[in-house]
C-alpha cells in the first residue's frame, strides 16, 4: 500500500498499478480512451495527461501520460493543473476534428465514452472549419455494425480482437489520420467474441446490429441483473427491456467469471424470447386442434387429467432451480425425472461427484487465467464453454508475465509485455479428437479417439502419482507423451486440468480428475474444471431424479396417465421412435415451455412459461455457483414463472386425491427457495445467491430504470390514457420504475445497469469496483455451493482413483465412431431460435479424417435413418471416426454412436 | 367619503377606455411564430421526415409525455411511432430546444380542446406536417456523415470523399 497526492489530496493506493488506475480508484474524473482494465495500457490516445511533480518544491512539474506511469511512493500529481487541462482539451479537439455530426443517429449515443470524455474535458465548441475525412464501412456480419467515420483511433478494437480474443480477421489499415479498423474485405467477423467490440469501442464505430433494429436509448430501458442461459459457464449479464420487450443483453461484471467479456452466443442468443415460435397463451388440444384457452380452462383440464392416474414430471437442465424443485414437490421424488438420458445424467452426476471429491482447487474462470500449465482432455471448450476457452487463452500469457516481472516491466504495460512474451513458450496442452480454436496458442496438441485420450490421461496420472492405476499396453510414443505432459504439469505452480462431457465419456472425466488429484499430492493448488452442457446441469445433478429411460419404461408399462414436461424438448434427448412410443403410451402430455418445440404438437395442454428475462430464478453453473437472475420484462397475464405455473397446477388438484403441502402455500420466490433449502441441504446456500425480496437501501427498493426514463405518461396511452401503476415485483428487491435507490455500493448481484454522474457508458463500471479489475464494492454476485474436499491426497489419505481404464479404440472396417461436433452457433437449443445466431450458423457437414478419400457427399446411417451430408476433411481426426454436428443432423444426438458410412456414387444418388 | 367617490369615478372612466378583451373566437388574437402551442413534426426541404428518432425530446420532456421508437430505412432513422399525450403536455418547449434536427416544433395553435382525454393522444400521423416549419433550409442529413439514398458517403457538407485504403500516398 502506498500513498499518492492527487491535487493536494492524499490517496491510499496500490503500488502495482498505473497512475490512471490510481486516479480512477480515488474517484477522480480523468478522461482516457486506449486504456482498458482488461487490456492494459499502450499510451496510444494521449488523453490521460496529468502533471507529475518531482517533489513538494517542484512548482513546474511535467506532463506525463497517467496510464503509462507507474504509481511511485509519495508521487505528487495534478489532474486540475491548467497546463494538463489544456493538453487534454487539445487532444480531444484533435480527435473530434474528423468526428461526424451524427450523434442523434448513432446507437452509441447516451452511453458513449467519447461523449462523456468530451464533456469532461470541456470541449464544447468546434473550431475546425475545414473538411472531414470519411471512410467506407464494411458489412461485418449479423452481430456488429460498422461506422468508421466515428473512429478516434484508440486501437482498443484490434488489441481486444487480436491480442486478447485471438482473432485474426480484424486489423488496422492505412496510416496517419486515415487509419482504418476493419477486415481485409467485407465479411462476417469470425471470432466468437466479436460482440464485445460493441462495449470495448469507446465510440460508435462498432455497434450492436440486432439491438439497432429495436433501438432504444440507454436511459429509457429497464435493466435487470441476469445470468446467461446458453451454456453452463453462467456468465453474468444485464438484460435491457423497454415496452415489455427484451432489447439487448450486455455484459455484467463478475470478478470471478466473465469479467468484461461475453461470448457472441450469450450476447445475441436471446432472440428466442421475441421469436415467432414463442408460446404466449395456454393451448389445449380439442379434436386434434390446439386452441388457445383461458388460464382457468387450462387448469380445469389439468385437474381432470390428474384424476385419471399417476402424474410424472420431467424437467430439464435449462429450467431454473425453483421450477425444477416445484415440479419435484408436485409429483414427488419417485415420479420426478431430470429430463436427461441415463448417460447424460450419469455424466453430470459424475462431474458433481468428481468436483466434490477433488482434493485441490476448483478454480473460477478468473483463477484459470493465472494457471501456468493447462491440460485440456477431450473437450472443445471454445464451442461448449466459450468464455472458459477465452480464460484458458489468457492463461498462456503467464510465462510472459513472469518474464516481465523479471525484467521489471509492469504487467499492465501491455505492448511491452506482449513483445517480451513473444518468445515465451506456451504451457497449454490440448488432447482432443478434433481441432479446437485454442490449438494456435497450445504448446502441443494430440488427436485421438476419446477412449485413447482417457487412456493417455490415466497414464499421465500414473506418471505423476505412482499410486494411481497404471495403464498397460501403452505404446512407447504415448508413454513418452504422457511423461512429457506429466513433467510440464508438475513443474507448474498452479496447474489446471479441464475436461467435460462433450463426448459423453465418464472415463475421460475420471481420467481428468485422476490427473488433478495426482497433482495435488505435490501441488495443493492443482485445479480441476469440468464443463457441463446446460445452464443448470449442475443444479439438476444436485437435485437428482430419474433418467428419461426410466420414464420410458414406466410409460410403456402404462403406469403414467399424465406427463408434465417443463422446458424440455424431449426430441433432443430421445429418438423419434421413442418419442412416438411415449406419445402413444401416455394419454395426457402437459408441456410447460416458452418456445414451440416439436413435442408441443402432441401435447394435450401447452402452458406458456416466462423466460429468463421475464422471471426470477436461480441457476447453478458448472463450477457449482448458484446465481440469481431477475426479470426486466413484465409479461402479460397467462405467461408466468415456471414455479407459479406448477403451483397453479397443484392448487387446481383435488386435495383429497393429491395431498400436496408446501408448494401451494408459497407466496413468493423466497418461500420457494426456503422450501428448497429445507429439502436439499446441499442447495441451501442458493438462498443467499442474491439478497431477498425485502432487501432495502435506506428503506427504499432498488430502481430498475434510470432516473431519466422517458415517456412514463404516454407510453401506454394508446391503450388507455389513464396512468397505470408500474408492474408489481413481489419476488425481487427491485421496483419496476425509476423510483428507488441506486448507488455504486449496491450488492453486486443487484446491479441493474452501470451509470454514475459524468459516466454514462459501460466504463462507469470503474466506480462500482472496490479496485479496478477487482471485486465489486457491494460484494460478490452468486455463491459457490461446492468447496474443495477436506482430505488432501496424502499417503495417509490417498485419493480413490478410478480404475476402469478403457481399452484402446480400434477402427473398424465397416463402421465408424460418430463423434459429436459441438458448434458454438448451431448446437445450443435456445440460441438457434435467435435470428442473428441462425444467420451465423453454417450448414451441417460431416467431418472426416483428412486421409479418408471420398466424394463430396456421404451418407451416414444413424438410428433415425440415413443422412446425406457434404464431407469436410478435418486434419488430425483419428482414423475410424467422423465428426457429426450435434443436434443438427439427427435431432436427438446420443453418443458415442457407432454408425455405418457410405460413399455416394458419382450421380449423387444413394446406392 | 372622497376616496369612495374617487374609486367610483375611476371605475366609471374605464367604460370609455380601449377594450382589452378580445372577442375570441370571432376575433383571432395575434400570436407570434415562437408562441408555444400545439407540437408538430416538420419535414426536410426535400419532403422527408425530419425526425431521426434520437429520443432527445422524450428525455427532455419534464412530464414524460413523448414516446417514440426508432426504425431505419436506407440508413435514415425514423420514428416507427411517435406519440405525444397532450393531456399531459405543459407546452414548455423543452422538446423543441432539445431537438437536434429542428423536427419537433411548437406552433401558435392552442385550440386543442377535446371532450374525451384519449383524443388528446396524438400519433405520428397527427403530428406530422407537410412543410419545414420555422426553419425552411435545414436538413440534418446534409450535414451528418451518414449516407442516405441520393447522398453518397463523404458527400455531406464539409466532407472529403472516402479514403482509398489501397493508396500508398501519404
Amino acid at each position: 500500500m502506498t500513498t499518492i497526492r492527487i491535487d493536494g489530496r492524499d490517496c491510499p493506493t496500490r503500488s502495482d498499478i498505473n497512475l490512471l488506475q490510481a486516479c480512477l480508484e480515488a474517484g477522480a474524473n480523468l478522461p482516457y480512451f486506449c486504456w482498458h482494465p482488461e487490456l492494459g495500457s499502450v499510451g496510444a490516445c494521449r488523453q490521460c495527461a496529468i502533471k507529475q511533480f518531482s517533489g513538494p518544491e517542484d512548482r513546474k512539474g511535467r506532463i506525463v501520460m497517467a496510464c503509462m506511469t507507474p504509481v511511485s511512493e509519495n508521487a505528487i500529481i495534478s489532474i486540475d493543473d491548467p497546463e494538463a487541462r489544456d493538453f487534454r482539451a487539445g487532444v480531444i479537439e484533435w480527435m473530434m476534428v474528423n468526428h461526424p455530426h451524427d450523434c442523434p443517429v448513432c446507437e452509441e449515443g447516451s452511453e458513449c465514452h467519447l461523449q462523456d470524455m468530451t464533456v469532461m474535458t470541456g470541449h464544447n465548441t468546434r473550431r475546425y472549419r475545414f473538411t472531414k475525412r470519411t471512410h467506407r464501412n464494411q458489412d461485418l456480419g449479423p452481430f456488429v455494425k460498422h461506422e468508421m467515420n466515428r473512429c478516434i483511433a484508440c486501437y482498443r478494437c484490434v488489441r481486444f480482437y487480436r491480442d486478447y480474443a485471438g482473432g485474426d480477421d480484424l486489423a488496422a489499415f492505412a496510416s496517419h489520420d486515415n487509419v482504418y479498423f476493419g477486415r481485409a474485405e467485407d465479411g462476417t467477423l469470425r471470432n466468437a467474441f466479436s460482440g464485445n467490440l460493441v462495449e470495448i469501442c469507446p465510440t460508435g464505430v462498432f455497434t450492436d446490429k440486432p439491438f439497432s433494429a429495436v433501438y432504444t436509448r440507454k436511459w429509457d430501458m429497464r435493466g435487470a441483473p441476469s445470468v446467461c442461459v446458453h451454456c453452463a459457464v453462467g456468465c453474468n449479464t444485464i438484460v435491457n427491456a423497454r415496452e415489455e420487450t427484451l432489447r439487448r443483453v450486455l455484459n455484467r461484471y463478475n470478478t470471478d467469471i466473465n469479467r468484461y467479456v461475453l461470448c457472441d452466443r450469450g450476447r445475441f442468443g436471446h432472440g428466442f424470447i421475441n421469436a415467432p415460435t414463442r408460446i404466449r397463451t395456454p393451448l389445449r388440444a380439442i379434436d386434434g386442434q390446439q386452441v388457445p384457452v383461458p388460464m382457468a380452462d387450462a387448469l380445469t383440464a389439468f385437474a381432470r387429467m390428474a384424476t385419471q392416474g399417476r402424474i410424472v414430471g420431467i424437467v430439464s437442465p435449462r429450467a431454473a432451480l425453483e421450477t425444477c424443485f416445484s415440479l419435484h414437490a408436485l409429483v414427488g421424488p419417485e415420479h420426478f425425472s431430470t429430463g436427461q438420458t441415463r448417460q447424460e445424467q450419469e455424466c453430470t452426476e459424475l462431474a458433481h461427484t468428481l468436483l466434490t471429491r477433488h482434493p485441490g482447487a476448483l478454480p473460477t474462470l478468473h483463477e484459470m487465467e493465472s494457471a501456468d500449465a493447462v491440460l485440456v482432455l477431450g473437450e472443445d471448450v471454445c464451442a461448449t464453454a466459450p468464455r472458459l476457452g477465452l480464460s484458458l487463452r489468457q492463461s498462456v500469457r503467464q510465462a510472459s508475465f513472469h518474464t516481465a516481472d523479471n525484467a521489471k516491466v509492469p504487467r499492465w504495460m501491455d505492448a511491452a509485455v506482449r513483445t517480451l512474451g513473444g518468445e515465451c513458450p506456451s504451457n497449454l496442452h490440448i488432447l482432443t479428437p478434433a481441432p479446437t480454436d485454442l490449438d494456435n496458442v497450445a504448446a502441443e496438441t494430440f488427436r485421438a479417439a476419446p477412449d485413447d485420450i482417457a487412456r493417455l490421461g490415466f497414464a499421465i496420472a500414473y506418471a505423476i502419482d505412482p499410486f494411481a492405476p497404471p495403464v498397460t499396453d501403452l505404446t512407447p510414443d504415448d508413454a513418452a507423451h504422457a511423461a512429457r505432459i506429466a513433467q510440464a504439469l508438475m513443474a507448474a505452480r498452479k496447474p489446471l486440468v479441464v475436461s467435460g462431457m462433450q463426448y459423453g465419456s465418464p472415463t475421460l472425466m475420471q481420467a481428468t480428475a485422476s490427473i488433478a488429484a495426482a497433482l495435488v499430492r505435490t501441488i495443493p493448488a492443482a485445479g480441476l474444471s469440468l464443463v457441463l452442457p446446460e445452464c443448470n446441469s449442475m443444479g439438476l445433478a444436485m437435485l437428482g431424479g430419474l433418467p428419461l429411460e426410466t420414464v420410458m419404461e414406466q410409460a410403456r408399462a402404462g403406469e403414467i396417465s399424465t406427463l408434465v414436461v417443463v422446458e424440455n424438448d424431449l426430441t433432443r434427448h430421445l429418438d423419434l421412435a421413442d418419442v412416438a412410443d411415449l406419445v402413444a403410451a401416455v394419454p395426457n402430455i402437459v408441456v410447460i415451455d416458452h418456445t414451440m418445440t416439436p413435442l408441443c404438437q402432441h401435447a394435450s395442454l401447452v402452458l406458456p412459461i416466462a423466460t429468463f428475462s421475464e422471471s426470477n430464478g436461480t441457476l447453478v453453473n458448472q463450477e457449482g455457483r448458484a446465481q440469481r437472475f431477475f426479470q426486466a420484462v413484465f409479461p402479460p397475464a397467462p405467461i408466468q414463472a415456471g414455479w407459479r405455473w406448477i403451483q397453479a397446477l397443484a392448487r387446481s388438484l383435488d386435495p383429497s386425491m393429491h395431498p400436496i403441502t408446501g408448494l401451494i402455500d408459497w407466496r413468493d420466490l423466497d418461500e420457494a427457495l426456503a422450501a428448497l433449502a429445507m429439502a436439499f441441504p446441499d442447495l441451501a446456500p442458493a438462498v443467499m445467491a442474491a439478497p431477498e425480496a425485502d432487501y432495502r437501501i435506506n428503506g427504499e427498493k432498488l430502481r430498475s430504470q434510470t432516473y431519466r426514463a422517458s415517456g412514463r405518461t404516454v407510453i401506454r396511452s394508446f391503450v388507455s390514457v389513464r396512468d397505470q401503476p408500474p408492474p408489481a415485483s413481489p419476488d425481487t428487491p427491485f421496483s419496476s420504475s425509476m423510483e428507488g435507490a441506486y448507488e455504486p455500493d449496491m450488492p453486486g448481484a443487484l446491479v441493474p445497469y452501470y451509470q454514475t454522474p459524468a459516466w454514462n457508458s459501460v466504463q462507469a463500471l470503474n466506480r462500482f469496483q472496490s479496485e479496478i479489475g477487482g471485486p465489486m464494492r457491494g460484494g460478490p454476485s452468486g455463491i459457490r455451493l461446492l468447496s474443495p474436499a477436506e482430505n488432501q491426497n496424502t499417503e495417509a489419505q490417498p485419493y480413490a482413483y478410478a480404475t476402469d481404464i478403457p481399452a484402446p479404440y480400434i477402427p473398424q472396417a465397416d463402421t465408424v465412431l460418430v463423434l459429436p461436433d459441438t458448434r458454438l452457433f448451431g448446437s445450443e437449443e435456445l440460441s438457434m431460435f435467435s435470428p442473428p445466431i441462425t444467420a451465423r450458423s453454417s450448414a451441417p457437414t460431416l467431418g472426416l479424417p483428412a486421409s479418408a478419400t471420398g466424394s463430396g457427399r456421404m451418407v451416414l446411417h444413424l438410428e433415425d435413418g440415413p443422412h446425406d451430408l457434404p464431407v469436410e476433411p478435418v486434419p488430425g481426426l483419428p482414423e475410424g471416426t467422423v465428426l457429426c454436428p450435434t443436434h443438427m443432423v439427427a435431432r436427438a444426438f446420443r453418443f458415442p454412436r457407432i454408425a455405418r458410412l457410405e460413399g455416394l456414387t458419382d450421380g449423387g444418388e444413394r446406392p | 367619503m372622497f376616496n369612495t367617490l374617487r374609486t367610483l369615478l375611476l371605475t366609471a372612466l374605464h367604460a370609455f377606455h380601449r377594450r382589452a378583451t378580445v372577442q375570441y373566437p370571432e376575433q383571432q388574437p395575434y400570436l407570434p411564430p415562437r408562441y408555444r402551442g400545439r407540437i408538430v413534426l416538420s419535414r426536410d426541404p426535400d419532403g422527408e421526415e425530419r425526425c431521426v428518432a434520437c429520443n432527445l425530446c422524450a428525455v427532455a420532456c419534464p412530464v414524460d409525455c413523448i414516446s417514440l421508437q426508432k426504425t431505419e430505412t436506407d440508413g435514415r432513422w425514423r420514428p416507427e411511432y411517435f406519440r405525444i399525450n397532450f393531456s399531459r403536455c405543459i407546452f414548455c418547449g423543452f422538446c423543441e430546444e432539445a431537438c437536434p434536427t429542428y423536427a419537433i416544433q411548437l406552433t401558435p395553435d392552442f385550440e386543442m380542446g377535446e371532450y374525451a382525454r384519449p383524443n388528446l393522444v396524438y400519433e405520428k400521423e397527427d403530428l406530422l406536417i407537410s412543410g419545414t416549419g420555422k426553419y425552411p433550409d435545414y436538413s440534418f442529413y446534409n450535414v451528418a456523415g451518414i449516407p442516405i439514398p441520393g447522398k453518397e458517403r463523404g458527400a455531406s457538407e464539409r466532407e472529403r470523399p472516402p479514403i482509398d485504403l489501397h493508396s500508398l500516398l501519404p
